[in-house]
């Protein structure tokens, strides 16, 4: 089936998601979407799969025009979609996620056996592993998405649309990921793939197609270089890296010993970690999402109270203490994910900057709020960390993700620190701010603070690190240099040993030789 | 002559559409649509209505009469009732309707700012009954205990805070139940009304307690020897309550607004996630917010007994107070000065219900009926803006945008700038969490966070 | 944002089929002892009374209405320090078995929390009845029970249909006041109970509908919208009940002799005890045990009960499936509302013969602890209403034998139940991941 986009805009009011956009996927293709965070690319596939309407434009299937007035239009009409956020209903076994909306049934009756033979038929057909019967909750992230795959085939579907497929998964899954959608090209399906991370495209990408603010910029071969890549997404030559000295390391700052943070089941989702951290040294914790870092970073700053074992600030024991004593202690927080911890979206920018010091003397005088200096303050801040806002006194929940972000590290950066943590500082963020944030970061070591950064993404590891701690299954893999090939870092957020997985490393670039 | 036609200059347009579109044109068309379902409630327990329409194939016009008296029977009662008597002969007469107003007002303002405050920590505290009823108990105790052994300046200060006492701590046992077990706030606080409610039945039927000597009635003694002081003389109802009534609507604005305890209060109701990270005790605000929600319902407690019914009280004291309040504090918008603006409009429809009731005979719950209404469509401002055609705020505010981007230089845009600055939206409290992803859902029973 | 350069190089082969099994973490969890410490403190509570307060004599048990197989027992009357002392033991026996499975990190068993209630009525029956004239008779007490039960057993369902599909309903209680009003006025005009019935269940439906377009359509906070329409509907039945009923109370509040009546069945009606308490009720009764086991195969067999649970956990994921979300919560709220109208017909077709204002005295708000008690699950939140159901029978059988502890505080006992349940005895639950928020339907 060959799937035509012809001009297609979209309009949120004022704001202009897609403008005239023009797009062709061919049966055994794979087209590449990239562009920055916010460019466009998921809103123009939610026109695509029928979830928003186009203001102008049409979609044409084999060269007829349809319309979608819904999600069910476009499966019906053979277009699946694999989502970034997996639409799986999490206490549903695999059969039924399968089933959904498609049931087969026998009098009203659902029938769950008929659905489990197709789920084992599809998956041995794909080489997928799939137990019909497991929860998905259970399920690693990269099995999910395997669901959500065998969801689509399981409606015929003949174009598959992957939005943002390996956020979430290792570079192996990754890997095998990339070898899943060679195959649905081989069977003839085509394929939108949609990303922002340029060795993946080039990778897979039969055709590549560059948006930006929402206006397609160009047409890319697979064969263009990185910088070529980036430059057509970002529109300006991008400093790839961030200049940094060599770390210049001051006593042990951070110490923590035999960490351990059980969840609600009781599971220890953090399992004896210990690490130290130096003053003006960055340590990264890398790692899939999921596996223990999250805690590891709230037990930081006592968000997790259940943890037990040593958390060390410089010689001050803190395990047991609550935030607001950690916050007292210096400890400069951003949390994972900002809309939910780390801002508080119908209080205006103003309050968000004073949120963690209500307590202290300049923001408060006599027994009230001193709404001069907060406002005072809130000007300084939003104009030394580039906040792009029309006023202190508007709403945070009306910033883009970048904004909010550079928000919260003007807060955290704008107190006595004795140590900075901050975790997936970029994700979500575009381009101009990530260059902002990073180098913020590197100032705040260079100050000869620790830093702990938590990251999931390998390049930003690579930028800031000056160690590297991998994470697995709540348990650290290793700490190694931050120079380490991103082979073997790859390997070892997949549960590999430093050792092993250097050597076999080693061994394939011997063979490739 | 020639009317030219003419469209109005855009700000101009812009300005009215705003002001039909913000709060008080929506709160007005609530009320018109609320009075208007009341109209056909009094038309069907109207009984000349009634007959009338019985045949109303037959001669229509005298069902439409009947409605007519029957309205204007009742909305006059209402307003004689409530504002202004014209009918009266003297001035105090005249006036009485207005001060019976305030006097009603006065424990409807306290109760509703109690809601409206643990509205502010994300709280729903419908235990104003609860509430109301024990600082009843405690403060009509006090001032029984207290008639003829001391003087009034020590007496009316100890029963205020006996009352507010007790209040307070039947709402920090909801904040508590809630912060340490996990158990819902809405559910615990029903509960703990109908404890309250058969502790102070217990109370009036046991000989000893607050059972008046020597009847066998649920019935205390007189709690008139404690009693708030006339604020107009002893010919108005209105006493010194009223007062303390607008001191706390202070007290709240200033401790919501401008106090380190009311930003706390707020971050934890806005966002209790965030509000943890920024070091925000949540269990000790959750628990502190709810006791100062009870002290003011309790207040409402004391106001009862030592304002308005001073002859000895019975189980009915509360006198459906404290779920008016929730009405008042959602009418209010949850904001201080809503809150005093609501309890007064309330205290109206109850002065001028009670005079419906005895002059038409029509049932007082009228008034609970229109109230809930109100406070019904204004949380839902489509629904009155479709009646009225009002427009809509955000197509408003979008048709503004769209006009300055288009005045504006293109190159302005660009990913930096803010995206939607800030849309009129319906009165906050009433929004649902809206989470299209299943992260973050605010549940009715967080049953016992992990932490 | 992976913008940075770095070399491509093919990866290598690696075995990578451990990544795949399910996550497996090592367990070390804190022992939960808060349903033990709370049986723990009732025991000791019990105790203290019959230490401090022993009451000699015999309590008077009657197991028979004359009717079962049990017609020739006579009376029991074990001592009543005795029978108490028993129950305190086996009381104790369950606190120890709830310390264990808190200390073996095993969930506590609601029926082990069942028994422990039951004891403790026990120990509180003999207490209570001893020395006393009147007869505690058991069969009245259960049967009580059950029909006590039936708008908490509705409501509850109705109340897992709202959850399980995302939406709180707070309104129970306006629901089951309105289908009582509604039932009194049909029933005593037509003289029919069915089609009172029938009235009140679309009285339900009609109460959930405006639930419905605020919760859903306007997507009003659904905990505030509840609540008003709770002092909504209080107001207009209690100002038809002023302005209309009472004045014409013959013709439009009279269903006393309206009322479904028992319909023994054959042979189960003689099993002892329960028998007649179970098997010889009125057609509510058979139509609450039928509901319970429709509602849970509805919701775990059927197409629609899938749906309406994928709308419930995560409704972005069924919406980008095809499935309408907010009509499907629609639906699942007028079929939740009919439901909870039959069971609010209850109050005036089966247990009083005449509507009355705020009769259903906030039993709409156990049904909703009773949703939660029973961990949104139909046949469980039964079970947690039928316990809620007993604990006010037994208010009522202690208040005709007369009990030595004053009305106010028996009265009481249904809400310091629920006041318990909600806050110490129930254990990890997990609701409905999406219920009670909104659902934006972005565009379509």
């Amino acid at each position: 089936m060959r799937l035509e986009l012809r001009n297609i805009t979209k309009r949120f009011g004022a704001l202009v998601a897609n403008d005239h956009i023009n797009l062709t996927v061919n049966p055994g293709e794979i087209h590449c979407l990239l562009g920055e965070n916010g460019a466009g690319k998921s809103t123009l596939m939610n026109v695509l799969y029928g979830l928003y309407q186009p203001d102008e434009g049409e979609i044409l299937l084999d060269g007829k025009v349809v319309h979608f007035r819904g999600p069910g239009d476009a499966m019906a009409a053979g277009i699946g979609m694999v989502h970034q956020h997996f639409m799986l209903v999490p206490p549903f076994s695999v059969a039924e996620n399968v089933a959904l909306g498609n049931e087969k049934t026998k009098a009203g009756i659902f029938d769950i056996r008929w659905t489990r033979k197709r789920v084992k038929e599809l998956s041995k057909q794909f080489g997928f592993h799939l137990d019909p019967n497991a929860n998905v909750e259970d399920l690693p992230v990269g099995v999910q998405q395997q669901v959500e795959i065998v969801k689509a085939l399981a409606r015929n579907a003949d174009i598959i649309i992957f939005d943002e497929p390996t956020a979430v998964l290792t570079p192996q899954e990754t890997n095998e990921l990339m070898a899943i959608m060679r195959k649905l090209k081989a069977e003839g399906k085509g394929i939108v793939f949609i990303t922002h991370k340029l060795r993946e495209v080039r990778e897979v990408a039969d055709r590549i197609t560059v948006i930006r603010h929402g206006k397609i910029v160009g047409q890319a071969s697979p064969t263009a270089t990185d910088s070529e890549l980036a430059a057509a997404m970002v529109g300006r030559a991008v400093q790839l890296q961030v200049e940094k000295q060599p770390a210049n390391h001051k006593d042990n700052a951070l110490v923590v010993k035999d960490l351990i943070i059980p969840n609600s089941l009781g599971q220890a989702v953090v399992d004896k970690v210990s690490f130290t951290v130096q003053g003006g040294e960055v340590l990264a914790i890398a790692g899939v999402q999921g596996n223990g870092q999250t805690e590891l970073a709230e037990a930081l700053l006592g968000l997790q109270p259940k943890a037990t074992g040593s958390i060390k600030l410089d010689g001050r024991e803190l395990i047991g203490r609550s935030p607001r004593q950690f916050l007292d202690a210096g400890v400069g927080f951003v949390p994972e994910d900002r809309n939910a911890d780390g801002l508080i979206g119908n209080f205006t920018i103003a309050e968000n900057l004073m949120l963690n010091r209500g307590n202290e003397k300049p923001f408060v005088k006599r027994g009230g709020l001193h709404l001069g200096y907060r406002d005072d303050f809130a000007a300084a801040k939003v104009k030394e960390f580039d906040v792009r806002t029309q006023g202190i006194r508007n709403k945070v929940a009306n910033l883009s993700g970048g904004n909010a972000q550079k928000l919260i590290i003007a807060r955290e950066l704008s107190k006595p620190l004795r140590l900075f943590v901050a975790a997936q500082p970029t994700r979500g963020v575009d381009v101009g701010s990530i260059e902002f944030i990073h180098k913020r970061i590197v100032e705040t070591r260079d100050a000869g603070i620790p830093v702990v950064v938590i990251s999931t993404e390998l390049d930003e590891v690579a930028a800031l690190a000056d160690r590297v701690m991998v994470m697995y299954r709540g348990g650290v893999v290793g700490i190694v240099p931050a120079d380490t090939p991103r082979e073997v870092l790859g390997l070892m957020m997949a549960g590999i040993s430093p050792e092993k997985a250097a050597d076999a490393v080693g061994q394939m670039m011997g063979a490739q030789r | 002559m020639k009317v030219e036609s003419r469209t109005p200059d855009p700000t101009w347009r812009d300005t009215l559409a705003e002001i039909t579109s913000s709060g008080s044109a929506l709160g007005i068309g609530a009320l018109i649509l609320a009075l208007l379902a009341g109209s056909l409630m009094i038309a069907f327990t109207n009984a000349g209505v009634r007959t009338a329409a019985s045949y109303f194939f037959a001669r229509p016009g005298d069902t439409f009469a009947a409605l007519g008296r029957a309205m204007v029977g009742a909305y006059s009662q209402l307003l004689r009732g409530s504002i202004f008597n014209w009918q009266a002969t003297t001035f105090t007469g005249q006036i009485t309707p207005l001060m019976n107003t305030l006097a009603n007002a006065a424990p409807l303002i306290v109760a509703g700012l109690g809601v409206a405050l643990a509205f502010k920590a994300g709280l729903f505290n419908i235990g104003g009954r609860g509430q109301m009823i024990m600082g009843a108990i405690a403060s009509g105790w006090l001032a029984i205990a207290l008639t003829n052994r001391a003087p009034l300046w020590v007496s009316l200060p100890l029963c205020v805070i006996a009352g507010a006492a007790a209040g307070a701590l039947w709402g920090a046992l909801a904040g508590w139940l809630k912060a340490a077990m996990g158990a819902h706030e809405v559910i615990s606080t029903i509960m703990l009304n109908f404890v309250a409610f058969y502790l102070l039945q217990f109370l009036l039927g046991t000989r000893g307690l607050l059972q008046r000597p020597g009847t066998s009635n649920p019935i205390t003694l007189p709690t008139a020897g404690s009693a708030f002081p006339h604020l107009f003389g002893s010919t108005f109802p209105v006493r010194w309550s009223l007062i303390l009534a607008f001191a706390m609507v202070a007290y709240c604005w200033w401790l919501l607004n401008r106090s380190v305890l009311g930003f706390h209060f707020r971050a934890v109701g806005e966002n209790a996630r965030a509000a943890r990270v920024a070091g925000i005790n949540v269990a000790r605000n959750t628990i502190g917010v709810m006791a100062l929600s009870g002290a003011l319902c309790g207040l409402a407690g004391v106001f009862q007994v030592l304002g308005v019914i001073l002859t000895g009280f019975t189980d009915g004291i509360d006198a459906g107070i404290g779920f008016d309040a929730i009405t008042v504090a959602l009418l209010g918008a949850a904001s201080p000065i809503g809150v005093l603006l609501a309890g007064l409009l309330f205290g109206a429809f109850k002065a001028g219900g009670g005079n419906m009731q005895a002059g038409e005979g029509i049932p007082i719950e009228i008034v609970t009926v229109i109230q809930s209404l109100i406070v019904l469509f204004i949380a839902a401002p489509p629904l009155v803006r479709k009646v009225f055609h009002f427009p809509d705020p955000r197509k408003v505010a979008n048709a503004r945008l769209e006009r300055q981007a288009a005045g504006l230089s293109a190159s302005q845009g660009g990913t930096g700038l803010d995206l939607m600055p800030g849309v009129p939206q319906p009165p906050e409290v009433f929004l649902a969490p809206v989470s299209p992803l299943q992260e973050g859902a605010s549940h009715i029973i967080d049953q016992i966070g992990d932490n | 944002m992976s913008i940075y350069l770095a070399s491509i190089t093919d990866p290598p082969e690696l075995d990578l089929s451990a990544a795949e099994e399910p996550i497996e973490l090592r367990v070390i969890a804190r022992r939960d002892y808060k349903a033990p410490l709370v049986m723990a403190a009732l025991t000791a509570l019990l105790m203290i009374l019959l230490l401090a307060n022993p009451r000699g004599g015999e309590t008077r048990f009657g197991v028979t209405t004359g009717n079962d197989l049990l017609r020739n027992v006579p009376v029991l009357t074990p001592n009543a320090m005795t029978l108490g002392w028993i129950a305190i033991a086996i009381m104790v026996f369950l606190t120890a078995l709830a310390f264990w499975f808190s200390y073996t990190y095993k969930r506590q068993w609601l029926w082990i929390i069942g028994l422990f209630a039951l004891a403790a009525m026990s120990t509180f029956l003999a207490w209570a009845g001893a020395g006393a004239a009147g007869t505690i008779n058991l069969v009245p007490l259960i049967g009580n029970a059950l029909l006590l039960a039936i708008p908490l057993v509705f409501g509850a369902l109705g109340g897992v249909i709202g959850e399980r599909a995302g939406v709180v309903n707070i309104a129970i209680e306006a629901e089951l006041l309105m289908a009582a009003f509604t039932a009194t006025v049909v029933g005593s005009v037509t003289r029919s109970p069915v089609l009172g019935l029938l009235a009140a269940a679309i009285a339900g439906l009609m109460v959930a509908a405006i639930l419905a377009v605020f919760a859903i359509n306007y997507r009003v906070e659904q905990v505030i919208v509840g609540v008003v329409l709770n002092v909504l509907i209080t107001g207009v039945t209690t100002f038809l009940f002023n302005g209309w009923l009472q004045p014409n109370a013959m013709t439009l509040n009279n269903t006393l002799a309206v009322r479904f009546s028992q319909v023994p069945i054959p042979f189960l009606s003689q099993i002892p005890l329960i028998g007649p308490a179970l098997f010889n009720q009125n057609i509510l009764v058979y139509l609450m045990i039928f509901a319970v086991a429709a509602v849970w195969f509805a919701l775990n067999r059927t197409r629609w009960g899938l749906r309406l649970r994928a709308v419930g956990e995560h409704p972005k994921a069924a919406d980008t499936v095809g499935i309408r979300v907010n009509r499907t919560r629609w639906i699942a709220l007028l079929i939740a509302g009919a439901i909870v109208g039959i069971g609010g017909a209850s109050y005036t077709l089966v247990a009083n013969g005449a509507f009355n204002r705020e009769m259903t005295n906030g039993f709409g708000y156990i049904a909703l602890a009773a949703v939660i008690f029973g961990n949104w699950d139909p046949i469980r939140a039964a079970f947690a209403a039928l316990l809620f159901g007993f604990a006010i029978s037994l208010q009522t059988v202690l208040s005709i034998i007369g009990s030595p502890v004053p009305s106010s505080f028996m009265l009481m006992l249904p809400y310091m139940v629920t006041l318990l349940a909600v806050a110490g005895l129930v254990g990890k639950s997990r609701a409905p991941a999406a219920s009670g928020t909104a659902y934006v339907v972005e565009d379509h």
